[in-house]
């Protein structure tokens, strides 16, 4: 056998254990969450029966509506089988709703993941020039100019520039409905419309510190011996962002827009609530007020899947792409 | 150059004739806004008054029902007969009112409607309303004879609430989601978090609805709803939830302000059993350290009516007992310093959500400071608040509306959360619940607002107001809100 060869065994070998441990601590993190969410859900003071039946309803009332519910069973039951309908996809039956988790979730993430996305794409379309711009122009006036822009970007709240938003381009100008989700099935430019100014709301923001990010990262890079090479050899500064700086600095960008992504995602419910949208965010507020616990736990249990999912696939891309880390895992 | 003139001018001429076609076709359909969007779509199985909001004779009646002046008239039931002790009550119910799936609506949907609610495992948050029935009789399809334990002269009255709201058996199992009644609208869609669609009943047994469609929006956020009504996306808000927003839609003339009254009395709710609270003197000193005015300007932006007892102003038996606890913090102090408090002391003061309270409790938190009374303010949730304050009485003061129709019978319950014990009042309530004459009811209901106000319970604040903006074509809609309702039976667009 050659030594080569062995090097290849070897290396396949380390990557299936370092796959599977990612694997288990993915597993792990996720059995820990639903620990963490049930508990935190059910210390929280509050009953769901009493909040529906008000203040009116007699004791004999809110133990009926209880025993309905199932609440009178013991927590660590209600713990086992939350987590057990969860693997067959079966998220329960909402409190106040009566109806499917499942469904309900499903009818919102059709509103709240094309926001994301849209605010993703505008993000990234907004930052990646501007920060590219400043880190070329770095320490004249455009340079400048990105700074202040971007600073005042991340200190302003985005249901500050969402209420602008509105005043501006519903109320004035009436361009956009001032809040509101027609639904897909009304056509999909419609759909975007409505959800075009959330969308703008959210992304400011986020575009403020992805394109400081762009910035200082090709900074960074172009300060790096290959690029020193690259001009020396006689390729103009445009030339030399364009061929060997950009590719490398987007790296750290990249884990950023999906630090950014999984926020969207989940961080909307104030945007939500300025534009009486029905996602996921509003979902959620709702059913924490009205303690609606088995959507509370549901939704943040999904929310936490995806985040803990991305950094999983995270980690294994980072595997394939960077020789450095199959060594690290010997 | 003719020919393009020619042609301007025929497309102006169409585009104006298409102006006047609009103009004279009224509009058949409204979108109206609510702050609250119903857990589910049953009024019979919740205490929240977002459902009511939507159905209440929209969707659903009942035997009786309430006008919007708050009176009680005939509803499914077209006429009735009292015995002479009181106990038995005949319904006559009005013949062809069919359901919405096609069903007719007989006696024994009248039966099993009531049983449901007072049933054993009933889910019915008013479960009280249907305590003293003691027996529901099908005497024949359109007759039905309900027997009291005892007799209750506010039966007919109980009987119009939304939680007595008549169902048919056959349909009850899906009513969360598919809402099956006998009005003049049905439900059509509900796309949760965002409309509820109703459409006009064609097959309805009473006066039909002049709309053709109605859809329901939910918009929680003040500064949403203020937008939303301003770009004109929505027709009407019912309950506006920004005061401070209806000078501008007064002084616009696209709309039209509404401001009715409601059955809420916003009290400063007060825990009687504990010290030093239980102390009637100490009671008294806060009452008079409270300047109703202030609260009603600070938090309410100058709507709503000041009272001085736990009943609705605009009822004809409502006694003004405002002087009782006139705004006189001297008064207020010399009180405190009878009770032994002259260096004032330490509460708490629990503030559930709504503005009223949260607003509210800031005014009469540095009212009570000026007399020497210092207040711990905690904001609570309402699941907290009930927790907390509503079931386990662990509070000093807190400020809540009470928005029940014709509650003054809860001071009639010492485990009630303000624990008030009062055995003269107990008798006077217990009169009242077998009096059906109306010149002794009202005497006893006088009475009852006296003992309250001058054993100084709570704090009585004002009677909370009830904002409607809407579209200044529309007429029809409620002004005052004497129960939870957006009866939309009569609302039409004028041109």
């Amino acid at each position: 056998m050659s030594p080569i060869c062995g090097g290849h065994n070897l290396t396949g070998i380390f990557m299936i254990n370092y796959f599977f441990r990612r694997l288990f601590t993915f597993v792990l993190s996720l059995a820990l969450a639903s620990i963490v969410i049930f508990s935190l859900v059910e210390i929280a003071p509050g009953d769901p029966a009493s909040f529906m039946l008000g203040i009116n309803a007699q004791a004999d009332t809110i133990a009926a509506l209880r025993a309905e519910l199932g609440l009178d069973q013991p927590k660590i039951s209600r713990y086992l089988a939350w987590i057990s309908g969860m693997l067959t996809g079966d998220f329960g039956i909402s409190y106040t709703y009566r109806t499917n988790v499942t469904e309900m979730v499903g009818d919102r993430l059709w509103v709240s993941l094309p926001l994301a996305l849209y605010a993703l794409l505008l993000s990234t379309v907004i930052a990646l020039p501007t920060g590219i711009y400043a880190a070329a122009k770095r320490g004249k006036a455009g340079d400048f100019t990105v700074i202040s822009a971007t600073q005042i970007g991340i200190a302003i709240p985005n249901f500050w520039f969402a209420i602008i938003l509105v005043g501006i381009f519903a109320i004035k100008l009436q361009w956009f409905s001032a809040g509101g989700f027609s639904g897909w099935q009304n056509g999909v430019l419609n759909g975007i419309a409505s959800l075009t100014l959330p969308a703008i709301a959210l992304a400011l923001p986020q575009a403020a510190i992805l394109s400081r990010i762009m910035r200082s990262a090709l900074i960074e890079t172009l300060g790096e011996d290959y690029i020193r090479t690259a001009r020396a050899k006689g390729l103009s500064s445009w030339q030399t962002i364009w061929a060997h700086a950009l590719r490398n600095a987007l790296i750290p960008v990249l884990t950023i827009i999906g630090l950014q992504f999984s926020f969207l995602l989940a961080g909307a419910i104030i945007i939500e609530q300025v534009f009486y949208l029905p996602g996921l965010g509003r979902l959620v507020f709702q059913a924490i007020t009205q303690r609606d616990l088995i959507v509370v736990e549901s939704v943040v249990m999904l929310l936490v899947f995806a985040v803990i999912l991305v950094n999983f696939i995270v980690d294994i891309a980072y595997m394939l792409v960077d020789p450095r880390l199959r060594q690290d895992s010997i | 150059m003719k020919y393009h003139f020619k042609l301007l001018l025929s497309a102006g001429i169409l585009a104006a004739s298409m102006g006047i076609q609009t103009v004279q076709a009224a509009k058949t359909s409204i979108t109206i806004a609510l702050q609250l969007e119903p857990p589910h779509l049953d009024p019979t199985s919740a205490a929240a008054g977002a459902i009511d909001s939507v159905l209440y004779s929209n969707v659903f009646e009942g035997l009786t029902r309430f006008a919007s002046d708050g009176a009680v008239i005939p509803g499914l039931a077209k006429s009735w007969e009292i015995s002479g002790d009181g106990k038995e009550y005949i319904f006559h119910l009005n013949s062809s009112v069919t359901f919405h799936d096609g069903s007719t609506m007989d006696s024994s949907d009248v039966k099993f409607s009531l049983d449901r609610a007072r049933a054993e495992d009933s889910t019915n948050a008013q479960k009280a309303l249907f305590s003293g029935i003691e027996n529901v009789e099908v005497l024949s399809s359109d007759k039905v004879k309900v027997t009291l334990a005892s007799p209750n002269g506010s039966f007919l009255f109980n009987m119009a609430w939304g939680d007595a709201v008549i169902v048919a058996p056959e349909t009850i199992g899906e009513i969360k989601t598919n809402p099956i009644g006998t009005g003049a609208f049905k439900f059509s869609n509900w796309v949760q978090g965002d409309k509820i669609e109703l459409l006009r009943n064609d097959q309805y047994w009473g006066t039909p609805a002049h709309l053709e469609s109605a859809t329901f929006k939910f918009i929680s956020d003040p500064s949403a709803a203020f937008s939303a009504m301003m770009a004109q996306d929505i027709d009407a808000f019912a309950g506006f939830p920004a005061p401070e927003n209806l000078v501008q839609f007064e002084a616009d003339n696209r709309f039209q302000v509404l401001v009715g009254n409601t059955e809420g009395e916003t009290i400063l709710s007060t825990n009687n059993k504990m010290p030093p609270l239980d102390n009637v003197k100490v009671r008294k000193a806060i009452a008079h350290a409270i300047d109703r005015q202030a609260i009603i300007d600070g938090a309410m932006f100058g709507y709503g009516t000041p009272i001085g007892t736990h009943f609705a102003p605009h009822n004809p038996d409502y006694v003004d007992l405002k002087a009782n606890s006139n705004y006189d913090p001297e008064l207020s102090k010399k009180l405190l310093s009878e009770a032994g408090f002259s260096e004032g002391f330490t509460t708490t003061l629990k503030l559930p959500p709504p503005s009223y309270a949260r607003r509210g409790g800031e005014i009469i938190a540095s009212q009570l400071r000026a007399v020497g009374i210092e207040t711990e303010i905690s904001n609570l949730e309402w699941a907290q608040w009930l927790e907390e304050v509503f079931r386990g009485k662990d509070y000093g003061l807190t400020i809540v509306s009470h928005t029940e129709p014709m509650d003054i019978g809860i001071y009639a319950r010492p485990e009630y959360y303000f624990q008030y014990d009062s055995s003269e009042f107990q008798a006077v309530i217990e009169a009242l619940n077998v009096e059906s004459n109306t010149q002794k009811r009202s005497n006893l209901l006088k009475k009852a607002q006296r003992i309250i106000s001058k054993d100084y319970v709570n704090g009585y604040l004002f009677e909370l107001a009830f904002p409607t903006v809407a579209n200044a074509k529309i007429t029809g809609l409620w002004e005052n809100a004497p129960t939870q309702a957006t009866d939309l039976t009569d609302v039409k667009w004028t041109d």
